[in-house]
């Protein structure tokens, strides 16, 4: 297949399982089967781009052309494969997942979820490998589109009020600051191509710059930078895959790529490196990690305290853009695939513990490693690596990370880096250590592990966690060509 | 001579012939095979018109062989062709949907007047549209303006003929302020053909009296269009009347409005005269920001769903006249660019409340609740038509913001741009409240089970839903009809 070719299949072909789930709704097994082999395959599909693209002479595949001189258009390049590669990889683990806990959990409309899902990760797919900004833009706001269904599956006034919230925050921050933004880089660029090194002509003053900057980085709200952070811990009453893959990885990874994409390819690091605005942002990225870390500690819900470490983690990779260094940017890049392993463990965790103990707090889970060891086991690799220590892969994103802010010369944003690893610890891995070292009621009996499927996927990303410890060379290979 | 030739007076008297046609045949199904009929060859007419004019230019037609200035001259240029393709296109789509609507909400010994009327109703808007001559402009105004009245008060509710009353005075106030801006034209110039009064008008633009006949037509002009704060007759006559109608004249009337004032504001005025030594550039975008968002802020307070709309054909059309006032190419082509989207968006979202209304016979917010399940394809191109609406990619709404932030953007005005996309959200807000209700409430008491509405429905909405998601990606025709025509409009001026 071709450069062009693939890049068309890979968009096509989560599209096609949508409507394969739709076709195939009356048969439970064969929709899921439909899912799950169709994510095998479109893995194998990015796998087949990543390994064969010369990023030197990469690949185009124009849609559509909606405005004179402003295309729709698929190009890879590193970045985005990163992403695609991850998103790509971890759709069909959720499905499995999402097998044994739709199923265990008698979750209802499941076609519809299963459909929805599939063509959220068409969207992701678009935006990884987004040509340029209008495309990233047009595939962001059909993920919103397609993600609220999934938000909003219970269909309770609870799932309401937060789908809510959801579509008033990313939609209104999108329409309102990240549109007002494209349109003006498109009026004083007149281009709006990822290139490398920056589109803005020389000419065009620092506090214009700046300005665009803080409407590109707030009107990302899918990065989920404070203020603008509300929706996540709404949208975590959507059922548990939703917010494993969804709101862990594909749409809030989004959101820190799309900042990551408009730093370096829209502004150029050197660019971002002189902005006041850059700084001002760093600062506010450093305050929204510290700020989440202590609400996440708050929270006794498990999901909404995940949420809120998730919250904080985003906040290391819009940092890591801001500071306007190659490593600031590596480190961003590699941890959008570090703590997508870590994190949606740590989802599938709670997951597989709302289904097999029906717990939804942590204080009620006192115990329960004796009666759910695997989960509990998996759980603490997944915080482990989220934390950032050895042999896990969240160790080498950190470690850039904090490179890039020695690089910068920003002391006070290591400071909060080690600081935060610090508050991961108290508020992640006090859970396995109520779990297997006090005794509690969690400890009855009839509480047995999680679903055969849903077992598996959790092994598949704990593995995960560990091999990206001591194989870490694609990852860096790819993210170090984005600066090179 | 031939038939393309004829084209610009065939396609108005194509339907102004089929009327009294209808009349005559009076059979219920004849007379909407007629109208169909009339339409659709209408529709076919403008194409080959659309076609003609841009490979060409503008086509001139002498009436009855006597050439301007004793004749009447009929003039299609791409303007024209343009506004002409998506008034002939809706009304060809919308009479297809007609049939069942109509003989659910029109008395049935009304309803061969009911096409005959609707026809003499698009053949004055299809005459206003090609027309060159100023009085007969007047005179087609009239013609579609009280055949409008009247399909209004055809509405089944006893308030429609309070709203078509209270239409029938205000559009009277305009025709007449038209009417006596266009006698203190031919006062002064002893002319009425437009090109003729662009020609002549400069000489004698210092006087107060043409000084008067510019401010009697801008302010007929825009009650008829329903420029904020003269709007006052627009939500009350759509919302009670036929479905049909509201879904036509929401599509169509204000369009050809708007296409007049640009018409007079840009050619026959000029630019430099309407927008450059009159202060109408600073009126219009000061009107059209207000129009936007405080019809907007009334829409999300509506309780029944046509009225909201008609709220949100407001501020639509504040965005429309917003880019008249930005007075450059770009604010020209965004206006009309939305002129023909907006049609499309409302074409296919009052046609869907049509189907609403044609299954469970009332379209008040609370009466949504279920029909996310119930009425699964309307529902969606409600969604879809709504997406539009707030300007989402990859739909026609959003080349329309796009055209039109970037228009402000280019003058520097960026709090307007601000403000564009404020109304945006606002529409967010009022379009969600109907999703929400529709996809999560749960149906008051015991209903009936209620169906999908028949395909012969679903067919005019979702052409008219399709070309939403189409001429969102490709934007070949749209945008550039509309820029070629904003660049002749406004010539060098731009």
């Amino acid at each position: 297949m071709s450069g062009p070719d693939l890049l068309g299949a890979i968009l096509s072909l989560p599209v096609l399982i949508a409507m394969g789930v739709v076709i195939a709704r009356r048969r439970p097994n064969l929709r899921e089967s439909i899912t799950v082999a169709g994510g095998v395959l479109l893995f194998g599909l990015v796998a087949m781009l990543a390994h064969s693209v010369e990023l030197a002479f990469p690949p185009r595949l124009v849609l559509a052309e909606p405005l004179p001189g402003l295309q729709l258009a698929l190009q890879p390049e590193p970045l985005g494969l990163l992403f695609a590669l991850v998103a790509g990889f971890l759709w069909p683990v959720t499905s499995i997942y999402a097998i044994g806990y739709m199923r265990a959990h008698d979750e209802q409309n499941q076609t519809r979820f299963y459909a929805a899902f599939a063509v959220s990760i068409a969207a992701a797919l678009g935006i990884a490998l987004a040509a340029n900004m209008l495309t990233l833009f047009v595939f962001y706001e059909v993920l919103t589109i397609a993600t609220y269904p999934l938000v909003t599956h219970a269909g309770t006034d609870e799932a309401r009020r937060a789908g809510r919230i959801y579509l008033g925050l990313l939609m209104g921050t999108s329409i309102g600051m990240l549109l007002l933004a494209m349109v003006w880089t498109w009026q004083l660029a007149g281009t709006l191509e990822f290139s490398r090194g920056g589109v803005f002509p020389d000419t065009i003053g620092g506090p214009v710059l700046g300005v665009l900057l803080v409407l590109y980085v707030l009107g990302t709200g899918k990065a989920a930078l404070m203020p603008f952070h509300r929706w996540l811990p709404a949208a975590m009453v959507a059922p548990t895959p939703v917010s494993a893959l969804l709101h862990a990885v594909a749409v809030v990874k989004a959101g820190v790529f799309t900042i990551l994409k408009v730093t370096v390819y829209l502004f150029g690091l050197d660019t971002i490196a002189e902005l006041a605005a850059a700084d001002w942002l760093a600062a506010l990225a450093g305050l929204t990690i510290v700020l989440a870390s202590l609400v996440a500690m708050t929270r006794d819900n498990l999901k909404a305290r995940l949420a809120y470490s998730t919250i904080s983690q985003l906040g290391y990779i819009v940092l890591g853009a801001m500071l306007g260094v190659a490593a600031g940017a590596v480190g961003g890049g590699m941890h959008i695939a570090m703590h997508a392993f870590g994190k949606i463990t740590l989802f599938f965790c709670a997951g597989a513990i709302l289904v097999a103990a029906h717990k939804t707090r942590v204080s009620e889970l006192d115990g329960l490693g004796r009666r759910m060891p695997l989960t509990m086991l998996a759980f603490t690799v997944g915080a482990l690596s989220i934390v950032g220590l050895p042999p896990f892969g969240g160790t080498w994103s950190k470690w850039v990370l904090v490179q890039g802010t020695l690089d910068a010369g920003a002391w006070a944003l290591t400071a909060v880096l080690l600081v935060s690893s610090l508050l991961n610890i108290v508020y992640l891995l006090a859970i396995p250590v109520r779990g297997f070292f006090v005794a509690g009621p969690a400890a009855a009996a009839e509480i047995r592990e999680a679903p055969l499927p849903s077992l598996i996927a959790i092994a598949v990303t704990t593995t995960g966690c560990v091999v990206l410890f001591f194989w870490t060379e694609p990852l860096y290979r790819l993210t170090q060509a984005m600066v090179r | 001579m031939t038939l393309v030739e004829h084209l610009p007076v065939l396609v108005v008297i194509l339907p102004l012939m089929a009327a009294p046609l209808c009349v005559v045949v009076d059979h219920r199904r004849a007379a909407w095979l007629i109208a169909l009929a009339a339409a659709w060859l209408s529709l076919a007419g403008s194409i080959a018109l659309l076609q003609q004019v841009h490979a060409n230019g503008a086509l001139d037609y002498q009436l009855g062989g006597w050439p301007p200035p004793w004749g009447i001259e009929y003039r299609v240029d791409l303007l024209g062709a343009y506004v002409l393709l998506i008034v002939c296109a809706i009304a060809a789509l919308v009479l297809w949907f007609a049939r069942l609507s109509v003989e659910r909400e029109i008395a049935a010994n009304r309803i061969v007047h009911f096409y005959a009327i609707f026809l003499l109703a698009f053949a004055g808007m299809v005459g206003m549209i090609a027309t060159g001559d100023a009085f007969n402009l007047f005179v087609f105004l009239e013609i579609s303006a009280l055949s409008s009245y009247a399909l209004i008060s055809m509405g089944r509710d006893r308030r429609a003929l309070n709203a078509a009353f209270q239409y029938l005075v205000m559009g009277t106030l305009g025709a007449t302020f038209i009417l006596i801006g266009i006698g203190f034209l031919y006062m002064m110039t002893g002319t009425l053909n437009m090109l003729d009064l662009a020609a002549r008008l400069p000489a004698v633009s210092d006087t107060r009296t043409v000084r008067a006949g510019f401010a009697f037509l801008t302010v007929g002009i825009g009650l008829k269009l329903a420029l904020f704060p003269l709007h006052l007759w627009l939500p009350n006559a759509y919302a009670y009347a036929p479905s049909t109608v509201t879904a036509f004249l929401s599509a169509t009337a204000t369009k050809v409005a708007v296409y007049v004032l640009l018409r007079f504001l840009l050619e026959v005025f000029g630019a430099d005269f309407s927008l450059g030594r009159m202060p109408l550039d600073t009126f219009l975008l000061v009107l059209g920001l207000l129009g936007t968002l405080l019809a907007s802020l009334v829409a999300i307070y509506q309780t029944d769903v046509k009225r909201m709309l008609a709220y949100s054909s407001v501020a639509q059309i504040g965005y429309m006249v917003l880019g008249i006032g930005l007075a450059s190419t770009l604010g020209v082509t965004a206006a009309m660019l939305h002129l023909f989207n907006h049609a499309l968006m409302k074409g296919a979202l009052f046609l869907a409340l049509g189907a609403v209304a044609y299954r469970i016979g009332s379209v008040t917010l609370r009466d949504f609740a279920g029909l996310g399940q119930r009425m699964p394809w309307t529902m969606s191109a409600i969604v879809i038509g709504g997406l539009s609406l707030i300007g989402v990619p990859p739909t026609v709404g959003f080349v329309s913001k796009w055209y039109l932030v970037q228009a402000t953007l280019e003058q520097g005005l960026w709090p307007i741009a601000v403000l564009i996309l404020i109304g945006s959200l606002l529409a967010l807000i009022y379009i969600w409240k109907l999703v929400e209700t529709a996809y999560f409430g749960r149906p008051a008491g015991d209903v009936a089970v209620v169906g999908e509405a028949p395909w012969s429905m679903q067919v005019s909405i979702w052409l008219l839903v399709g070309a939403n998601l189409y001429f969102g990606i490709d934007t070949d025709l749209t945008v550039g009809v509309a820029r070629d025509a904003a660049g002749s409009l406004l010539g060098g001026t731009g």
